[in-house]
């Protein structure tokens, strides 16, 4: 076990979580087992801290929330890099609360599982994982509240209302409000969860409207609150180079001429530890970012590379090439006999996909700040996964994990990378070496060169159509890759779940995984931001061999409306898929006169519990020269928490989608990656950011996230209308290795 | 020693080497830490500032060229009173950010833009603001923002025609 299949790990168990954590059927032992609190009087996080004996002038019924004759603070317990959690998930906590928002000071939570439950940016998970536990938090504090206003006032509680911080006696036209109410309400005991009255969605007065993110007016005014901006006093300022090949050692470094330049107050090589990912590599120490980058430049190691990846993009090529048309080495899904359908088809198409490594790309590179002081390691990380980290950096120094500390700070993007702490760890093996404060600074170009990437990938699809057009098999032969030789890495892991399967009776995914060193990790939507594009571009490719309309096709496959997993609300629904399906044709205007070399491309996904449907209106020139004009997106997870927040979040995963299809690969030769900064790698600029057009279903079922699954549909809808506009199929990703760009 | 003219005030710099660049200046030196790392190469924008109101990529200014010129910053955009500009009241109101990392160069690019051409059209912001890019995608939302910022900022010149010199219409 190394850090990297601890991270795959986590990455499974999230795909498993959506099944075990079904918020309305769980039981609370199970869900308390879950989110990692254990005790207390009440559900999650509500912890009395042994407030209610003494007389005291802060109201804090639970871990989430705290009143007192100042305001009204509510904590924002996960990470926070971009998917809009520092804001949604306290909107919860107040809808419930019945506190007008702007009363409302949001705090990012101490890093504190104990008292807030599992913490982390990850899997589309922080609002279902929270939905229910946040609720009951506000509901309980605003029962407590009117309890105090009822005492208060001499009236049942049955009598008061609540309203934009109030407790209201309408009949007598009194009221108090909350900050007034914090002393007494402090003295009374928390409720049972099962005694609160949580409200209808009917009755929401804050969720599903527009809310402009807590951190919006610091963000604009350029305050410090990114992990890059930390400064301590008396600080300094590090790099750390690291082999160029993972699982490279340092055998020497000229250190002693790079502790003569300039600024440089120290230099030495920090020897690996593979179980909590720290690479070997040598750190420069100076007094500024400038001057370690800049005697960096001077620094000169001997590697030795014995053990150092050797992986190599054009070797796996080949080796997948000569693959594709034997037999998987597992097979994942394996319903009916694909073998015998496809034999017995009257039909058959079969098509071979590719899509290379991509980056996280992230934009703020990595970087964390640690001080070794008064007998514990503090740490200032803008990571996804602050437990873990703490865990990890904990176990490298051999200290107990309360004498580690870690300040949560927002990340500059997440996409995944945040979700493996390497630049906890190795701030901290540095840190450890100083007494003063340090900060790690990456430089783009390590970003770039030892990111947990995410995989590539090849797929020999096969299906067979029946005489009236209908898909009767599917079998998908996907080469994908190990680090050990047994598991495949994060992004290769296929749920036996993965479409068409549960819709086909003859249904085979078949699995066998190439060797590779090079650490890969979950990158937004993972398995699901590559499976979309072959899956659904493979889907268009049947209407188009069976003649007949691609959405007719999509809807005959999902069926009745159905679960495809019984009494799991977060298995694909088959008419919430159709439902998206449908609204997206429709408002695009599906099946409309184009004009020549312009087209609509159609695709579905179900991902992270979200029924998403795209549709891209593309032209192309003579040249292969791209433009989308409109994307237009249905997507259904339920009740919207906030508006602004959902809407952005589907636009932000059409142009992620977009940029990664076009131009964005990493290739490997020698374990190097041969790309190191934005000039290699190709971001989407605002000039071909097409027209986005976001519908949502919100569907009576319990809220699910949206960092992730409306990226998936976007590649395949482009690629089919440029199929439809040119009659060339794209099978492979980037697309832009088969000659194309924006226009 | 160097000395710097930022957001009109003059700050001394110790120890500087001329070669240092702008952004390493302005974040360790002077702990201004809005204008953000993010490529090194001038690739990305997040490190935009105005010289003499033109956008620049100070990661790839050498201290040294800025000494003549008057620096202009994200924390000096906001006036005396602290009342944001346009320009970040748009950012604010159409909730323009996701991660929040890039916008900063943003909105530098968008005012120097907007000082420029107070009423751009779609393809005038996307060559003003091609040099920034935005890794979660918020694209379509800073181009409305330019436009509402433009639109604010000629109500407000509308209303007191005194205040920036002239009339106009």
């Amino acid at each position: 076990m190394n850090a990297y299949d601890d991270l795959q790990g986590l990455a499974e168990r999230m795909d498993a979580l959506p099944i075990d954590i079904a918020p309305r059927k769980v039981s609370r032992r199970r869900f308390m087992q879950l989110t990692g609190v254990v005790g207390g009087g009440l559900m999650l996080g509500f912890t009395l801290k042994g407030r209610e004996a003494e007389a005291s002038s802060t109201f804090e019924p639970n871990a989430f929330i705290r009143i007192d004759a100042d305001g009204i603070l509510i904590h924002a317990k996960n990470p926070e890099v971009g998917q809009g959690v520092k804001t949604s998930l306290p909107m919860i906590v107040a809808e419930e609360l019945d506190t007008a928002w702007d009363d409302v000071t949001v705090a990012q939570s101490p890093v504190d599982e104990e008292a807030f439950g599992f913490q982390m940016a990850g899997g589309s998970m922080s609002v279902p994982m929270n939905w229910d536990v946040l609720r009951q938090s506000g509901a309980a504090a605003r029962a407590m509240l009117v309890g105090a206003a009822a005492k208060q006032l001499g009236v049942a509680a049955s009598e008061l209302a609540t309203r934009d911080s109030k407790v209201i006696h309408e009949s007598s036209g009194r009221s108090l409000h909350y900050t007034e109410l914090a002393d007494a309400a402090a003295t009374l005991p928390v409720p049972e969860a099962d005694s609160l009255r949580l409200k209808d969605t009917s009755e929401y007065r804050l969720l599903g409207r527009r809310i402009t993110g807590v951190d919006n007016e610091a963000l604009v005014r350029g305050e410090a609150l990114f992990g890059i901006d930390q400064t301590l006093p008396g600080m300094k300022f590090a790099t750390y180079s690291k082999c160029p090949a993972v699982g490279g050692t340092v055998v020497s470094a000229n250190l002693k001429a790079v502790k003569a330049l300039p600024g440089v107050v120290d230099a030495f090589a920090i020897g690996g530890n593979e179980a909590v990912g720290l690479l070997p590599g040598v750190a420069i120490v100076a007094d500024s970012t400038w001057a370690a980058i800049r005697a960096r430049r001077e620094l000169k190691v001997e590697w030795d590379e014995s053990n150092a990846a050797s992986d190599s993009w054009s070797a796996v090529t080949a080796k997948a090439e000569e693959l594709r048309s034997k037999p998987g080495a597992t097979r994942p899904v394996d319903d009916g006999d694909a073998d015998a359908a496809l034999a017995a088809a009257d039909q058959r198409v079969g098509a071979y996909y590719t899509y290379h490594f991509a980056s996280h790309a992230q934009l703020e590179p990595q970087n964390c700040t640690a001080w070794r002081h008064d007998g514990i390691m503090e740490l200032w990380a803008p990571t996804q996964l602050p437990g873990r980290g703490r865990q990890a950096v904990a176990d490298l120094l051999g200290l107990d994990k309360p004498k580690v500390a870690v300040n949560q700070l927002r990340g500059g993007g997440g996409f995944g990378r945040r979700l493996h702490n390497d630049f906890m760890v190795e701030v901290a093996a540095i840190a450890n070496r100083l007494d003063v404060p340090v900060k790690l600074q990456w430089t783009r170009e390590d970003d770039m060169s030892h990111d947990t990437f995410r995989a590539g990938g090849f797929h020999q699809v096969d299906a067979g159509l029946d005489a009236e057009g209908r898909v009767t098999a599917w079998r998908d032969r996907f080469i994908t890759f190990s680090r050990d030789g047994n598991r495949p890495v994060s992004g290769g892991s296929l749920s036996p779940r993965v479409f068409p399967a549960g819709v086909l009776a003859n249904c085979r995914y078949e699995q066998t995984a190439l060797e590779w060193k090079t650490p890969c990790g979950p990158w937004r939507a993972p398995g699901s931001n590559v499976f979309g594009f072959v899956e659904q571009s493979f889907i268009h490719e049947l209407a188009v061999a069976a003649g007949r309309d691609h959405l007719e096709l999509l809807l005959e496959m999902f069926g009745e409306p159905r679960w495809l997993a019984e009494g799991d609300p977060r298995a694909l629904h088959t008419g919430r898929a159709a439902g998206v399906v449908k609204l997206a044709a429709e408002k695009a205007g599906w099946g409309r006169e184009m004009p020549g070399g312009r087209a609509l491309g159609l695709a579905f996904y179900f991902s992270h519990a979200g029924h998403i449907a795209e549709v891209a209106d593309v032209s192309v020139d003579a040249s292969r020269r791209v433009t989308v004009h409109r994307v237009t997106a249905a997507v259904d997870v339920g009740p919207i928490i906030n508006l602004s927040g959902a809407e952005n979040q589907v636009q932000g995963s059409i142009v992620d989608g977009l940029s990664t299809m076009l131009g964005q690969a990493v290739t490997f030769e020698n374990g190097r990656v041969e790309q190191s900064n934005f000039d290699a790698y190709p971001m989407l600029r605002m000039a071909n950011t097409p027209a986005l057009d976001v519908h949502f279903i919100e569907s009576d079922y319990p809220p699910t996230g949206l960092g992730e699954p409306a990226l998936p549909p976007l590649a395949p809808a482009v690629c089919n209308a440029i199929f439809t506009a040119t009659g060339h199929r794209i099978r492979t990703m980037p697309i832009a290795r088969e000659g194309y760009s924006m226009a | 020693m160097l000395s710097l003219k930022i957001n009109g005030e003059e700050r001394e710099v110790d120890d500087a080497d001329p070669s240092t660049p702008l952004l390493w200046v302005l974040r360790d030196e002077l702990g201004l830490v809005g204008a953000k790392f993010g490529c090194g190469i001038a690739r990305c924008g997040a490190c935009t500032v105005l010289l003499d109101g033109a956008p620049v990529r100070s990661c790839s200014v050498p201290v040294a060229a800025a000494t003549e010129g008057e620096v202009t910053t994200i924390e000096g955009l906001a006036d005396e009173s602290d009342e944001l500009t346009p320009v970040q009241q748009a950012w604010v109101d159409l909730d323009v950010a996701q991660c929040g990392y890039c916008q900063a160069g943003q909105i530098m690019a968008a005012t120097a833009l907007l000082a420029r051409d107070p009423d751009p059209d779609d393809a005038a912001i996307d060559q003003a603001m091609a040099g920034n890019l935005c890794r979660c995608g918020t694209y379509t939302r800073i181009r409305e923002a330019v436009k509402v910022a433009a639109g604010r900022a000629w109500e407000a010149r509308k209303a007191s025609p005194a205040r920036d010199g002239g009339d106009p219409a």
